[in-house]
């Protein structure tokens, strides 16, 4: 009881020292001067046939920079995160007979490996990613995928070791007692029970990675966003309507095919 | 396969499931093993088939000790060891077929076991099927059958694995009195026509007395008798049940 009290007076203390550090004031919205602002983006979007046209080759090239982007992401997050499933590398009862030397050197040490990278994957941000492979390989949609491969194999790889520790351990403890292989016990035992949440957490990054393709072409790397940039830069608010109009009917249509993909794969 | 205990002794947690049990089972025999629940049936299982390491004590498969085994005999010899749970352990969302032949993991190399997932062997996951009566439901996703059924299917796993030591795990839990009787009849006669070792942790005293020539009782993490059945009588079981709950 003591202890929740505790709990709650430092939730309290951090919440009004982050709202009073991070300069929160609503009241700055409301002043004439920030909506008079707001009210010069209200513009009605540019629906020219020939702007529309334009827009349709960088509408596709953010589609196939998500989809390469989620599909590089998965063969780095899904070895990683198999890697990273402490249930499947050390511990838990698949381990408890293994000799020491086999527990460390072949469960824990690749264990840690995997964790590592997966860390230094995800916590430097796709936008970083994609500076750095625009330097490297120029620009264009590519070091787009690079970004997005690299960025969320780290963020797919953390999540699906999540999801596989989660895991019933029985039927892996009944697997394994019947001689099975870890390779075995993972694609008979871990990945059935784990399909229906491994599918619909990656159908919904490749959702995210299509918003992020925009982002990414802040810097080069492609897509609708090297068109939204240069519409900010000259201040074309109706143009940067329209993007925003395209990316969200991408994200709904993204959104109503992983939805019937999920349905199937619940049953 | 021959089964020792020598003075086990498993603590979780600061308490001992099992404590200072020494039992020995010959190739081919048929003991069940009665007791209250928590008495240590289940670790005593899961130290047999090398799923758990015993904290002091020794475990000894056919003379050697399971201790000096590396990890890729301790599988090979857990190939030999077939068990039965209390909870089936299937995996509910493969089908039957596959269930089923997972008793092969054990054998086959990665390559046919990823091979099996796409183009099963039917008429082996059949045969199997036959025997415990289930052929019909080969091609139903296992969560979908009964309690007693799944336990079926977690029979035919087991014959598919063709282990020299069945271990039964309260097989009989999730079904009615009446099918309670044909599975432990099947089990028993598995045994008998192929020589297999069979020890079954069993709730029921009257079917543990009517199909085993050797009944051991367990309580409190310790052996508290093993005997032929006739030796079994009212006090030395109103002694094992003392106190525990009527179930």
């Amino acid at each position: 009881m003591r202890r929740r009290w505790t709990y709650a007076l430092l939730f309290l203390a951090a919440l009004a020292f982050s709202l009073r550090e991070a300069q929160v004031d609503p009241r700055l919205l409301l002043e004439k001067q920030a909506l008079s602002n707001l009210g010069k983006l209200l513009v009605a979007p540019q629906l020219s046939r020939q702007f529309l046209a334009l827009m349709l080759r960088p509408a596709l090239e953010t589609v196939q920079i998500s989809v390469a982007g989620i599909l590089i992401a998965m063969a780095i997050g899904w070895p990683l995160g198999l890697w990273a499933t402490a249930s499947l590398r050390f511990s838990g009862i698949l381990h408890e007979r293994r000799t020491a030397a086999g527990r460390w050197l072949g469960g824990f040490l690749p264990y840690a490996l995997a964790r590592g990278l997966l860390s230094v994957f995800r916590s430097v941000p796709e936008f970083v990613w994609a500076f750095v492979f625009v330097r490297a390989v120029g620009l264009g949609p590519f070091p787009g995928v690079l970004a997005i491969g690299v960025g969320y194999g780290g963020i797919l790889g953390k999540v699906y070791s999540e999801i596989l520790e989660t895991v019933d351990p029985k039927p892996l403890e009944a697997l394994h007692a019947a001689g099975a292989g870890r390779l075995a016990i993972a694609a008979y035992g871990v990945l059935p029970q784990a399909w229906p949440n491994l599918v619909s957490y990656t159908l919904y990054r490749w959702e995210c990675a299509i918003r992020a393709s925009a982002i990414l072409g802040f810097v080069g790397a492609g897509g609708l966003g090297q068109q939204l940039e240069l519409s900010m830069r000259m201040f074309q608010f109706d143009e940067v309507l329209t993007i925003l109009g395209i990316l969200f009917l991408l994200v709904a249509v993204v959104d109503s095919i992983s939805g019937r993909v999920r349905a199937r794969v619940a049953a | 396969m021959k089964l020792e205990l020598d003075q086990a002794r498993k603590v979780f947690d600061q308490v001992a499931a099992l404590d200072g049990v020494s039992l020995s089972v010959e190739p081919g025999e048929q003991v069940a093993l009665i007791g209250p629940s928590g008495a240590g049936k289940t670790t005593l299982f899961r130290l047999l088939n090398l799923t758990l390491r015993p904290t002091s004590g020794r475990v000894r498969l056919d003379g050697a000790d399971a201790a000096s085994l590396t990890d890729a005999q301790q599988q090979e010899a857990r190939q030999r060891i077939g068990t039965i749970y209390q909870q089936h352990n299937l995996v509910g969302r493969l089908r039957v077929v596959h269930n089923v032949l997972a008793g092969n993991l054990g054998r086959w190399p990665a390559w046919k076991s990823l091979a099996s997932l796409l183009w099963p062997d039917t008429d082996e996951a059949l045969r199997a099927l036959h025997q415990v009566l289930i052929a019909d439901k080969l091609h139903e996703r296992t969560d979908a059958l009964s309690g007693g059924q799944q336990q079926r299917v977690a029979i035919a796993r087991v014959l598919v694995q063709d282990p020299e030591v069945i271990l039964a795990d309260e097989p009989v839990s999730s079904v009615d009195p009446t099918l309670a009787a044909g599975i432990v009849a099947l089990l028993t006669d598995i045994s008998a026509r192929a020589g297999k070792t069979l020890l079954v942790n069993l709730h029921s005293v009257d079917l543990a007395l009517q199909h085993f020539p050797r009944v051991v009782g367990v309580r409190g993490g310790r052996i508290a008798f093993d005997l032929p059945p006739a030796q079994v009588g009212g006090e030395l079981l109103s002694a094992l049940y003392a106190g525990a709950q009527a179930a």
